[in-house]
């Protein structure tokens, strides 16, 4: 390459960006409402953080007793999330489904957003944040291969880093009306593929690594979270699918939306199967070690806040597991919205509430401190969620125009067939990007 | 798309030149906003020196180094609170391995080793804080769950029996293990200690701990300047920042100079022996070798250099 070349390179990529940013701050009056309200839930958040770091962990609920909370059980969700972001990815690639190909980078940036939004949770949870570099190599010191933060922090960095580089490369190289070469981005989506499952299992490890706490100290949570993610992701999806058909004029066929809900319906009947095993493990052999699953699901000793919560989460698995066999439901956009969000909201009570907090109830010498997140605590995790979608929000804004553009590659006239769908909508809808 | 955005960026479009005005209005709204949240942070970076940021991990400090941070903490202490501390870094002694016995028989409940922890330690005042938790057993059962520790009635009650439950110095801490930064590690002679200057505050060894043994600091401990122990140890009972872990070290500013615990001393039944492992002349040989003794939660493996035992 000579210096020519180079200097096109760059001019290229400037005006990428450029572009990049034009669109991400043009929209309609809903996107500036939209993105206005974002901003603002974020600023409440980032206060309540400062004032947190400025006067200590004492303006949460969490206590010596119940050390971990709303934080660690979003971050753990947010994990979870990021993981099943993959779900697009598997079908598209490992089946070679042509129709999802198109789509799949709606999961990459979701999962790029629940890896930010995970990693900020663990930041706001920590009492001297300023300190991160202790973990940087040679002038900290990492507690690598000992300590399953360790691995943690390594394994989401890199999905992070990976899913950066996949939906960059792809998203340039449709910006340039250039082919995408196979050799810079499919060994990095196989590779995604696995580093997917082992985020999550790396963040079951956390917790089931330590045998002070039985109600994490089990061999089913891995697999679990695996499941529940798969839930929570594909879930989320749908939706987003839908608003982006809705609202950004994306034609969306309607294969890519059947393979997540037959993903959803069978992963929301195995961990009704999971949640049910470790029900009666707890139950039918009792015993102190069962103290906390009896807590969480019927109350100890007159302490019983998380019970609401856990059956609140209980009912929503059973109602959207049930709507999401019924055929009717599953092709009606509405109902379908429905019962994706009972899923979603049904795993975020479940992987966090529901199993942070009551790991820590009753404390490891058997005293009941119960736990209630504190204002500042919903605070900052409203403010996160607001960042989060803040940025997948800029994200798709950048990536949908540039996928709308005439595709190079000609075998995917196949995807385009489908694009018969956006006509289906009301013009103004079709294009209600001004 | 690219159309539409291409017309909209034509100068003559008098729309777009107010689209950018109220971009970069919105944009400097957006920044005044961002500079008043983040406002505590500059309040509370003001506190703080960059020595203090840079600081290296306790062992790779140079005992010049040392001498200069522990210099740094006394002055900072004197000018907060006008107290003259005298901070220091001991040493594990070799041949040492500290263990611990208490008799259950004799122990009854009146809390003085958790207040002398408490006073020794220059814990945090309002909270109460103690290293030393002491439960009032059901006799005829060894289940935690059975214990209380708020009893609130006068010592010993006939029915009960007590066990204080403070830092069991384990030989395979799983707190040690989980710190993703190395904050804590066990020494020589087998107490485990936390830099306070180095820990992140991320609270995975309170959550990997079976004994409820760690502490956080969820706010700057306060301590009034008459009560502050001025005789302190580095990785002991120093002052204490805010948002890091704490937990018992035997008083090794005491120990590691031959002294007692102050939990020890404060005992008035003798129901506390502290020693030597390794020296078989120790009273707390004598203990383990005569006595029938057990540690809190063998199942789980942490192999404590705690024990108790029973006269009877």
């Amino acid at each position: 390459m000579n210096k020519a070349e180079i200097n096109d390179q760059v001019t290229s990529y400037r005006r990428f960006l450029w572009k990049a940013v034009r669109d991400a701050t043009d929209g309609s009056a809903w996107f500036y409402a939209w993105m206005i309200l974002l901003t603002a839930l974020a600023l409440v958040g980032l206060h309540a953080w400062a004032v947190q770091v400025r006067d200590g962990l004492a303006v949460t609920g969490i206590s010596d007793h119940v050390s971990w909370g709303l934080y660690i059980a979003n971050f753990t969700f947010m994990v979870g999330l990021a993981a099943g972001g993959v779900m697009m990815v598997i079908p598209a690639y490992l089946y070679h489904d042509r129709e999802m190909h198109d789509l799949t980078i709606v999961g990459e940036l979701l999962a790029i957003a629940a890896i930010v939004m995970s990693i900020c949770f663990v930041v706001v949870d920590m009492g001297r944040p300023e300190r991160f570099w202790h973990m940087f190599p040679l002038v900290g010191r990492f507690n690598w291969p000992v300590s399953m933060l360790t691995w943690d922090v390594l394994v989401l960095n890199g999905y992070l880093a990976l899913n950066l580089h996949i939906s960059g490369y792809l998203l340039y190289k449709r910006f340039l009306g250039e082919r995408p070469s196979p050799k810079w981005y499919v060994p990095f989506v196989y590779l995604s593929i696995f580093w997917a499952i082992s985020i999550h299992t790396v963040t079951a490890f956390l917790y089931s690594g330590l045998g002070g706490r039985p109600l994490w100290n089990t061999a089913l949570l891995a697999p679990r979270f695996l499941v529940t993610a798969f839930i929570a992701g594909p879930a989320f999806i749908i939706v987003l699918l839908f608003i982006l058909r809705r609202f950004g004029g994306v034609p969306v066929a309607l294969r890519p939306v059947q393979i997540l809900v037959n993903i959803v319906r069978v992963t929301l009947l195995i961990n009704l199967l999971m949640v049910a095993s470790e029900l009666f493990t707890e139950l039918y052999s009792g015993g102190s070690h069962t103290a906390s699953g009896h807590y969480l699901f019927f109350g100890l000793h007159g302490a019983n806040a998380l019970v609401p919560w856990i059956w609140s989460a209980v009912a929503m698995g059973v109602i959207s597991a049930v709507m999401f066999l019924r055929p009717d439901v599953v092709t009606k956009p509405i109902w379908l919205t429905v019962a994706c969000a009972l899923a979603f909201a049904g795993i975020w009570i479940e992987k966090g509430m529901g199993l942070i907090v009551p790991a820590f109830i009753p404390s490891t010498l058997h005293e009941i401190v119960e736990y209630f997140p504190s204002l500042m605590e919903w605070q900052i995790t409203a403010g996160i969620w607001a960042w989060g979608m803040l940025i997948l929000t800029v994200m798709l804004k950048i990536a949908l125009p540039i996928l709308r553009q005439p595709h190079p590659e000609p075998n995917h006239a196949v995807s385009r067939e489908n694009a018969s769908v956006e006509a289906d909508l009301p013009p103004s809808l079709a294009h209600s990007q001004r | 798309m690219i159309e539409t955005s291409e017309q909209t960026n034509a100068p003559e479009a008098g729309g777009m030149d107010r689209r950018t005005a109220l971009k970069v209005l919105g944009a400097t709204l957006g920044a005044a906003a961002f500079s008043q949240a983040i406002a505590p942070l500059t309040e509370w970076a003001e506190n703080m020196s960059l020595d203090e940021y840079l600081q290296k991990h306790y062992r790779e400090l140079s005992p010049v180094d040392l001498a200069m941070v522990m210099a740094r903490m006394e002055k900072q202490t004197k000018e907060q609170t006008g107290v003259d501390v005298h901070i220091q870094d001991y040493r594990p002694q070799p041949g040492v391995k500290f263990g611990y016995a208490l008799n259950l028989s004799v122990c009854v409940g009146c809390r003085r080793c958790a207040k002398a922890c408490h006073i020794e330690n220059n814990h945090d005042r309002p909270s109460g804080n103690s290293y030393i938790r002491v439960l009032e057993m059901e006799k005829g059962s060894l289940d935690l769950a059975k214990g209380r520790v708020n009893y609130d009635h006068p010592v010993p009650h006939p029915d009960k029996f007590y066990m204080p439950v403070q830092c069991q110095q384990c030989d395979k801490p799983p707190c040690v293990s989980v710190c993703p930064v190395e904050a804590t590690w066990k020494e020589s002679d087998g107490i485990v200690v936390v830099d306070y200057n180095w820990c992140i505050g991320c609270r995975y060894c309170e959550a990997a701990c079976p004994y409820h043994a760690r502490r956080f600091n969820w706010t700057k401990p306060q301590v009034p300047a008459a009560e502050i122990n001025p005789d302190q140890g580095y990785l002991s009972n120093r002052l204490r920042p805010q948002g890091v872990m704490e937990k018992c070290t035997f008083c090794l500013h005491r120990s590691r100079q031959g002294k007692l615990p102050a939990c020890l001393e404060a005992c008035p039944t003798g129901a506390r022996v502290f020693g030597n492992l390794l020296d078989p002349e120790s009273e707390i040989r004598w203990v383990l070798k005569n006595k029938r003794v057990f540690v809190l939660k063998e199942d789980v493996g942490t192999q404590p250099s705690f024990f108790y035992f029973f006269d009877e």
